[in-house]
């Protein structure tokens, strides 16, 4: 353990620290700016636009593959969220550990993952991350402290709460990023770890991508008291709603409960109110909201489109500049896609591989 | 005589059940204006509102705890649990509750519930949604255990599940939903308990019971054509345990294959041969084979996947070396 937090770059964040300025130099004819807007850089603007894209051609393109059938089982889109897990990643520093369920794909490309590998653990390859044995919600980095993508709704918030344990325990200074989905937020275990995050003074952001639905269940449909921001009110845990569409509010919500966490005072909820564009998972014909719904939200709240305005009316980049980071961006796609393709198919050996380590243990 | 899916099956027999008893209410996730994860219960909302297909918020421990109270106040619950890999999350409204509460009350009381789910492989579902978990359930007493193979069964077994006093697990297989049969569903069914011989041979039995009595059956036909005749037992419940007819199989013929998608160690294929070892002894040639699934976790990867489950092929071989 001591050797591995060593060679950790302590207190070295991922992107260019915050500028805290009020955005008031917003161009007509955008969406209203709202002010107090937190502001981002142009560095973590362009960083921000260019990971969301990543994901969203990603994931794009993985819808494609799973029609094609190239692709099997259950495959959970994150179009939509991008500003979620970007925000929070940049407000994040290195040794940080997250955690979420089966709509992790973008929270493994964010991370810093490769591509091909994530894509060709889509298609059940023997070069995926998992060895093709985990499949689209059961991915996983070691190396970038990515706990997992869990099949078992709420399973994560434990298992987040005790990777804050184990932190404190250390006295390491990182923190658990939890992240579930609003159905997720009624499972009993999300509870009973609130209880001991806030008895123990954990160091856990419990982040609730609140995208309105759990399957076919709208919150409301599911939920008694449906401001999930205030889920942690019986054990003393503060908690804020966010935009989670915007970047920049990610970001900023994110920084606070960051610090508030590393800082020894315990858990903090962020509940992101964000949106899935696409069905639950391939298979979901998504019947049970109207296309109204989901067209205003891509039109008027997109997280990418709102970045790439104000860079543009920023004047941060041009539109060739962004036209060549999509250039980019694709190609990285394509190439996934091509590798997961051709990747081969895992030995039969591997059935047995993996179980528990072999030989003398 | 109608062509109808193992789906439209269940459905059918919820429905019905559901139109004659009006204690019986549908509670789960998904179960009501979505229609089920697999479709299952389509349209029940529609027909018979939504106070008695209850879309809950995914909290199974509950789903499960309530389902208990209620059948304990005279109701007849039917709880879906969408994955049987889930049962863990409820293992103590099961095992605990359901399962003792007869017993541990001196039968002043009982639970009539039918929890529902599915389970299996074929969907490249991965580790954690395609598990065989049966073992679970018939490893606690006071649990009754119902895993149709058929679209007759599919049918009867849960209208029959309907009508217990006691807490039944009710399993269907996930790559049965789709399957086509033509039956008469008013044809008198076997009664609950009673385990089917689907084909009847000098040479080996074979014990099955699930989506695996498909395979055996493809596999009894390719025997067959090589002169070798089995006699196929599907066994539709796991409790009750119809031992009489495997019993009575197994000493006409003298050699036993028991099959099961689950992993090999611990299974219900372990238990079948412990008990045709001991209770059939005088009567056996040979040792009785389990071909079960492999001792490890399910993997996303088509070909692991297959690869960890017993095949037509393997039980075919299996069986001619038996024979031979
Ligand atoms: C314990 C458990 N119960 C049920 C399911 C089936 N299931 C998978 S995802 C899901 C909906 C979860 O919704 P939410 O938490 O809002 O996350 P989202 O899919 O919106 O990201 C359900 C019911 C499961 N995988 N695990
Ligand atoms: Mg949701």
């Amino acid at each position: 353990m001591a050797k591995k937090a060593a060679t950790r770059k302590s207190g070295a964040s991922k992107t260019p620290p915050a500028k805290k300025t009020l955005a008031s130099k917003t161009a007509a004819g955008r969406r209203p700016a709202r002010s107090n807007a937190p502001a981002l850089t142009k560095e973590e603007e362009l960083y921000a636009y260019r990971e969301m894209l990543l994901i969203r051609r990603f994931e794009e393109k993985a819808g494609q593959m799973y029609g094609m059938g190239l692709i099997g089982g259950f495959c959970h889109l994150y179009i939509g969220q991008e500003a979620v897990v970007t925000g929070i990643h940049m407000a994040s520093k290195e040794g940080d550990a997250s955690i979420t369920g089966y709509r992790d794909h973008g929270h493994m490309l964010v991370a810093g993952i490769d591509p091909n590998g994530v894509m060709a653990e889509l298609t059940g390859r023997a070069s995926g991350l998992s060895k093709g044995k985990g499949g689209s919600m059961h991915m996983f980095s070691k190396e970038k402290n990515f706990y997992g993508g869990n099949g078992i709704v709420g399973a994560q918030v434990s298992l987040g709460t005790g990777l804050a344990f184990a932190y404190k325990y250390r006295g390491e200074d990182n923190v658990s990023l939890t992240y579930f989905g609003d159905g997720a937020s009624n499972q009993g275990q999300v509870y009973e770890s609130f209880n001991m995050a806030k008895l123990w003074d954990l160091p856990v952001v419990y982040i609730i991508e609140n995208n309105k639905y759990a399957m076919g269940t709208s919150l409301e449909r599911a939920s008694a008291m449906t401001d999930l921001s205030q889920r942690g009110a019986s054990f003393d845990i503060p908690g804020e709603k966010v935009d989670g569409m915007d970047v920049r509010y990610v970001h900023e919500a994110a920084a606070r409960a960051i610090a508030h966490a590393r800082s020894g005072k315990g858990p903090y909820i962020l509940e992101m109110l964000t949106y899935r564009y696409r069905g639950h998972s391939m298979s979901d014909p998504a019947k049970y909201r109207s296309k109204d719904e989901v067209q205003t939200m891509r039109s008027e709240h997109d997280p990418i489109e709102q970045v790439k305005q104000r860079i543009l009316s920023e004047k941060h980049a041009s539109e060739d500049d962004l036209k060549q980071i999509e250039k980019e961006v694709r190609a990285i796609v394509t190439q996934a896609a091509d590798f997961a393709t051709n990747a081969p198919e895992p030995d039969i050996s591997e059935l047995w591989t993996d179980i528990t380590i072999q030989a003398g243990s | 005589m109608a062509e109808i899916t193992y789906r439209e099956a269940l459905r059918l027999a919820l429905h019905d059940a559901m139109v004659e008893d009006e204690s019986i209410f549908v509670l789960g996730e998904e179960v009501g204006r979505y229609g089920g994860a697999y479709g299952v219960t389509k349209g029940l909302i529609d027909k018979l509102g939504p106070e008695r297909l209850l879309d809950t918020p995914i909290s199974e421990p509950a789903i499960i705890g309530a389902a208990i109270g209620a059948a304990m106040s005279g109701m007849r619950p039917v709880a879906e649990l969408m994955y049987v890999d889930f049962i863990g999350m409820t293992m103590d409204q099961l095992g605990n509750q359901a399962a003792k509460i007869r017993y541990m009350f001196g039968g002043q009381i009982g639970v009539p519930m039918v929890l529902r789910t599915q389970g299996g492989t074929g969907r490249s579902a991965g580790a954690q949604h395609s598990q065989s978990l049966e073992a679970f359930v018939m490893h606690t007493p006071g649990l009754r255990l119902a895993m149709p193979a058929t679209v007759g069964d599919a049918y009867h077994l849960l209208r029959q599940s309907l009508t217990k006093p006691d807490p039944v697990v009710f399993i269907e297989h996930k790559s049965l939903y789709a399957m086509k049969e033509d039956v008469d569903l008013a044809e008198e069914p076997l009664p609950w308990g009673k385990a089917a011989v689907r084909r009847r041979g000098k040479d080996v039995v074979i014990i099955t019971y699930s989506r695996q009595v498909q395979f055996v059956m493809r596999a009894a036909g390719a025997l067959a054509g090589q002169g070798i005749e089995a006699t196929v037992i599907d066994l539709r419940t796991l409790n009750p345990l119809d031992f009489e007819t495997v019993r009575e199989e197994v000493e006409k013929v003298g050699k036993a294959v028991v099959v099961s998608e689950a992993v090999l160690t611990c299974g219900v294929a372990a238990e079948l041969a412990a008990r045709i070892s001991e209770e059939c002894f005088d009567y056996l040639t040979d040792p009785v084979v389990r071909i079960a699934g492999e001792d490890c976790p399910i993997s996303v990867s088509a070909e692991l996947e297959a690869g960890s489950i017993p095949s037509a092929e393997l039980i075919e071989e299996t069986v001619m070396r038996l024979v031979a």
